[in-house]
């Protein structure tokens, strides 16, 4: 199993993996085989799916369907990634909230945030 | 970085053509692309069978470059056929300069042609999210520049009526050129009305949706000379590549322009401030901002407040995207060819909207989600 599969199946099992070098300590996503920028050896870790919004933008679609919106989360651990914030209104979203990771027991599992 | 090769106004723009711009029904991409190629070629004073390396990014067609060789009844010697987005042409040019200068090809055709607008009137293009992105359906490309845009407006205080600002000088620009498909007052006050897609980006931030193709011929210098038009020598071209999806920015304020523009100002001798005019690929005004900032035009965070005032609309103190760019001459889903055809014309000038004595030009693409830029310098006869 690769190591997008492998992040996927722990996802499955309620658990959000992080990557790291081995030597530079550096964390990284979405997965690899090997530490983007110096192709060395990296290591999973359980991420603390604590983070804050660091961009988010709102998009619109015809009533009555209502505004959603997507967001990058800045992780705690340094990786960035896009996700959404669930639980309060589109327009409340703002950058520097702080939030926690949530998995939506969907087909597949979805990785989102809730506010912290 | 070890000094960069680049054989610097050795090499030229000898034909320039654009073809179709605004809507033409009934036309294939390929068909666009190869009649504005024809053009480009006749422009030059040159014979199409001169013609030995090809250079073509389409919106529908994965291996474009071996169509475009059938379709023109040529065996080139090179065909390239990368495809960085927007900035897939300034690559190309860059290509181009070395295998010409290096005496693999001897002349150079880069095409590009799109049918999206009577075609279907929409963005045309296979790229998507990513797979990591897509399950939070942003709208792509354009939500990750509105994640941009949202950002820059965080940190730096950029407000909406700057980005309109972007809009509204490219408007005042394509109203004198004939070639332009979007014409007809438009005020910062229309665009901050306009309907709002993905936060902070309304329907007047974004680029057009029209058909159009265009094309240049490059041949080395010694040649171009004694061609049919005006020498446009190409002083530097460096294209970067920093990721594909918005989220891997490490800093979303921050393009590969930094680079790009670095490096092609060291290849040309130029510094910002010696470049008379400027076309910037703008296929949101978030773009135009970015990139006046990341070229050197004034420090990061000062591209709202820079652009205030009519700065970069005719009369301002700096000319940019003179043919109303993107946002209202034409947007054939990548724009950048459009925006060497444009620089080239000033340079000859032969510009709907001539900047008198201009004899410095920049060209800058951008590709897929501010992913790939890439920076190309282009000088007046009198620069070599």
């Amino acid at each position: 199993m690769g190591p997008e599969a492998q992040w996927r199946a722990a996802l499955a099992e309620g658990r959000l993996l992080l990557q790291r070098g081995v030597a530079s300590g550096r964390a990284f996503f979405p997965p690899r085989a090997f530490e983007p920028g110096t192709g060395h050896a990296v290591e999973w870790f359980e991420a603390s799916g604590l983070g804050e919004v660091y961009s988010v933008t709102v998009i619109g679609r015809k009533p009555p369907e209502p505004a959603y919106h997507v967001a990058l989360i800045a992780l705690d651990e340094g990786p960035r990634l896009m996700s959404r914030v669930e639980g309060m209104a589109a327009e409340d979203v703002a950058i520097g909230l702080r939030v926690r990771a949530r998995i939506l027991a969907e087909d597949p599992p979805l990785l989102v945030f809730e506010p912290a | 970085m070890s000094h960069e090769f680049f054989p610097r106004g050795r090499t030229a723009i000898a034909g320039v053509a654009t073809h179709g711009i605004g809507e033409m029904p009934g036309h294939s991409a390929m068909e666009l692309a190869a009649g504005a190629g024809l053009k480009a070629v006749a422009d030059a004073g040159l014979r199409l069978d001169e013609v030995d390396g090809l250079f073509i990014c389409l919106p529908d067609d994965l291996f474009a470059g071996l169509s475009f060789a059938e379709y023109l009844g040529l065996r080139p010697r090179l065909t390239e056929n990368n495809r960085l987005g927007g900035a897939s042409f300034m690559s190309h040019l860059a290509t181009a300069a070395l295998a010409l200068d290096a005496g693999a090809i001897d002349v150079a055709l880069i095409a590009y042609g799109s049918n999206q607008r009577s075609g279907g009137g929409k963005l045309s293009t296979p790229a998507r999210s990513n797979a990591w992105e897509a399950p939070y359906k942003p709208l792509f490309p354009l939500s990750s520049y509105a994640l941009a845009a949202a950002r820059h407006m965080h940190q730096f205080g950029t407000t909406r009526a700057q980005m309109a600002e972007v809009a509204v000088a490219a408007r005042a620009w394509a109203n004198t050129n004939p070639e332009a498909f979007a014409k007809g007052p438009l005020s910062i006050e229309d665009c901050l009305a306009s309907r709002m897609i993905s936060s902070p980006i309304s329907v007047r931030d974004c680029c057009l949706v029209t058909d159009g193709a265009a094309a240049i011929v490059m041949t080395r210098t010694d040649r171009a000379r004694d061609l049919a038009q005006p020498l446009v020598p190409v002083l530097g071209a460096a294209s970067a590549t920093w990721w594909t999806a918005i989220s891997q920015a490490p800093d979303i304020t921050t393009t590969a322009a930094v680079e790009s523009g670095r490096r092609a100002y060291a290849m040309a001798g130029v510094r910002a401030d010696e470049i008379d005019v400027l076309q910037l690929y703008d296929a949101f005004t978030i773009n135009t901002i970015l990139f006046l900032e990341d070229l050197g035009f004034c420090p990061k965070g000062e591209g709202g407040a820079y652009v205030e005032g009519g700065r970069i609309a005719p009369g301002g103190a700096l000319a940019v995207n003179t043919n109303g760019g993107g946002l209202s001459c034409c947007h054939p889903g990548m724009y950048g060819l459009m925006a060497i055809t444009e620089a080239a014309r000033q340079m000859r000038g032969q510009a709907a909207n001539q900047i008198a004595d201009a004899k410095l030009a920049l060209a800058h693409g951008n590709g897929g989600t501010l992913s790939a830029q890439a920076t190309v310098i282009l000088g007046h006869a009198d620069t070599v």
